[in-house]
């Protein structure tokens, strides 16, 4: 057992994530409490080692069935890298990687997992782990039980910053027994599709969440969107229903936006619908619910019913 | 085929959460329980499997878990061919202790497919599909929009999805276990008569489950309400009062013509 702590980096297209840099930055200050080092597993080629100055060490796994992104075939990378490293604390981004292995990590490796981590804490040689849970309206101190642990990070829980230093970190090269037994295979890739227009590209959103109930509903937003002369975006929900396209989908699985405005309607603001639209300069939300979590991140809210206020603004702006 | 999807009654979000008065846990006792949305997407997506071509959908639930025959009646109403609710569950086990549990019962049921939501909304030490397929040697994907036959037989074709809206298609060999994200199209909708004509029937089984044994070495110090450092400033008033606010906002910063 080590006091080290690891993460798993995830890299789109040659580049790594910011939500490695994230849980780098956040390993480095946990690794200092500990008194062990930040190491980052990286599976696929070992020339991403050159983005990840903030690690100490790098644990590269270079094999071809891990050029690409296979659930059964990382769980089983992992799973050896952990073996042969023992670290105190693995940390996953909370997104579809984390999502799929962290719990089976947890089982096979018998260590505690603490997910939706938006704090994360050494007391000594106790890790506290501060939880988002029940979309977003209760929080969750844990302690971890035992000398390892696994946390699944929110995105934008933490900065990217600290975790992207400058140094050259060693590498350490590890082979995997045979992947050949997994029992699926990558056939194929989809990357984004773009729609008629660029949701992260303007000045102002009109967003709109499940609280709008219907699609005939739509309308009354619409016509907002239309009077302001801006897109109108949407939750996962309203996405899912086939009401608008997925280009329009704000959020975790969907696109991070940053416009001047955004106007949220019926959008209860779940930690995924956030990760989104966090960082809007100015964020007003409209919801009937004074408890909605939406409300700890909008600068302005209401709880007027969006069908009363949606023509009411409408009215004003056609003046 | 026989697909096996296991759901949750989770709190209602909609609804006020209440603390125990210690601070420990969420006060069970007045709370509202609803089916997990994402469970709803995963007995959607099964039932289109089903339709597609030849397999057997089983709903199961626990009987820790608050109104779950609500669910599991709706389910037959929806069409699963089978409902089963497991009882012994204890009172309210965390995700490890309901992998442990459903891995045990799974074990001789034959189950080709296990197909349940990618998360809840409380499922603090991580999510039920990794946990299950780990407990039971199986393949699994999570975060799932779509499971269609496979070009071979015994294997299947999910879609996974990834942030920013890219997706790949892996092909699975069977048994596997499946997180599902969202169905391809909504959850269809059950009609109340049909479930009171279930509730009539009284079509639910029962069979029992092996406690849990292991912990998931959480320890829980306290829960609370996000402190409130950065809330909203509420505008008040009449729609027509709070309207003008905004545009007075939205035209300080050039953004409408005011
Ligand atoms: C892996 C993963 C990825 C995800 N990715 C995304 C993502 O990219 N984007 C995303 O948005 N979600 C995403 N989600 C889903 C997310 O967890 C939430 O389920 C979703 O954001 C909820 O959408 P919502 O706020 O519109 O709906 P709800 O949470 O149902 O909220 C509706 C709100 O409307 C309010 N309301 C109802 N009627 C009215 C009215 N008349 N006037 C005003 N308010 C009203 C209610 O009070 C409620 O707060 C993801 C989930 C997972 C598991």
């Amino acid at each position: 057992m080590s006091n080290n702590v690891m993460v798993l980096c995830e890299h789109v297209g040659k580049r790594v994530t910011d939500s490695t840099y994230e849980l780098i930055g956040k390993a480095r200050e946990l690794a200092g409490a500990f008194g062990g080092q930040v190491e980052v597993a990286l599976f696929g080629p070992a020339d991403l080692a050159e983005q990840l100055g903030g690690a100490d060490v790098v644990v590269n796994v270079d094999d071809p069935s891990l050029a690409e992104y296979v659930p059964e075939c990382y769980e089983r990378a992992l799973m050896h890298v952990l073996g042969e490293r023992e670290p105190r604390l693995l940390l996953l981004a909370n997104a579809t990687i984390g999502l799929d292995l962290g719990a089976a990590i947890s089982v096979s490796w018998q260590a505690p997992l603490a997910a939706y981590c938006v704090g994360l804490a050494a007391e000594g040689d106790t890790l506290v782990a501060t939880c988002q849970i029940l979309g977003g309206k209760i929080m969750a101190e844990v302690e971890t039980e035992g000398t390892k642990a696994v946390a699944t990070v929110v995105g934008g829980a933490f900065p990217t910053e600290p975790g992207q230093g400058s140094g050259s970190p060693e590498v350490v090269t590890v082979s995997v027994p045979d992947l050949g037994s997994v029992r699926m295979s990558l056939t194929q890739t989809f990357e984004a599709q773009g729609g008629d227009v660029d949701i992260t590209s303007v000045d102002m959103l009109v967003s709109v969440g499940r609280g709008i109930g219907s699609q005939d509903n739509l309308e009354t937003v619409e016509e907002l969107a239309t009077s302001l002369g801006v897109p109108l975006s949407a939750s996962r929900p309203v996405i899912d229903s086939g009401w608008l396209p997925k280009s329009r989908q704000v959020g975790k699985s969907g696109l991070k936006v940053k416009p001047r405005a955004y106007l949220a309607f019926g959008i209860s603001g779940a930690p995924e619908h956030l990760e989104g639209m966090r960082s809007a300069e100015l964020i007003i939300a409209c919801n009937t619910d004074e408890q909605a979590p939406i409300f700890e991140i909008a600068h302005y809210g209401t709880t007027v019913d969006l069908f009363d206020l949606v023509p009411a603004i409408v009215e004003r702006v056609q003046g | 085929m026989r697909i096996v999807v296991p759901m949750k009654a989770v709190p209602d979000l909609v609804e006020e959460i209440e603390l125990t008065s210690d601070g420990s846990g969420i006060d069970r006792e007045y709370l509202k329980f609803v089916l997990n949305e994402w469970d709803d997407q995963a007995l959607e997506e099964a039932l289109l499997v089903k339709e597609a071509g030849d397999a057997e959908v089983i709903a199961v639930g626990l009987d820790s878990d608050p109104d779950i025959e609500q669910a599991l009646y709706a389910a037959l109403a929806k069409g699963a061919d089978k409902a089963v609710k497991l009882t012994g569950a204890g009172e309210a086990p965390d995700t490890h202790a309901r992998a442990e549990m459903l891995a045990g019962w799974l074990g001789d049921q034959g189950a080709d497919l296990v197909i349940t939501g990618v998360q809840s909304p409380d499922d603090l030490d991580g999510q039920l599909p990794p946990a299950l397929g780990a407990r039971m040697g199986l393949p699994h994907v999570s975060v799932v929009t779509s499971i269609e036959a496979g070009a071979d037989a015994g294997t299947v074709r999910v879609r996974q999805e990834f942030s920013g809206g890219r997706s790949t298609e892996l092909s699975v060999t069977l048994p596997a276990v499946v997180g599902l994200q969202a169905a391809r199209q909504s959850p269809r909708y059950a009609p109340i008569s049909r479930i009171r004509q279930m509730m009539q029937a009284g079509g639910i089984e029962e069979a029992p489950l092996s406690p849990a044994s292991g912990t998931s070495g959480l320890r829980v110090r306290r829960m609370y309400a996000p402190e409130s450092t950065g809330h909203a400033e509420m505008l008040t008033g009449s729609p027509d009062e709070v309207a003008a606010k905004i545009v007075e906002l939205l035209s300080a910063r050039g953004l409408v013509k005011g």
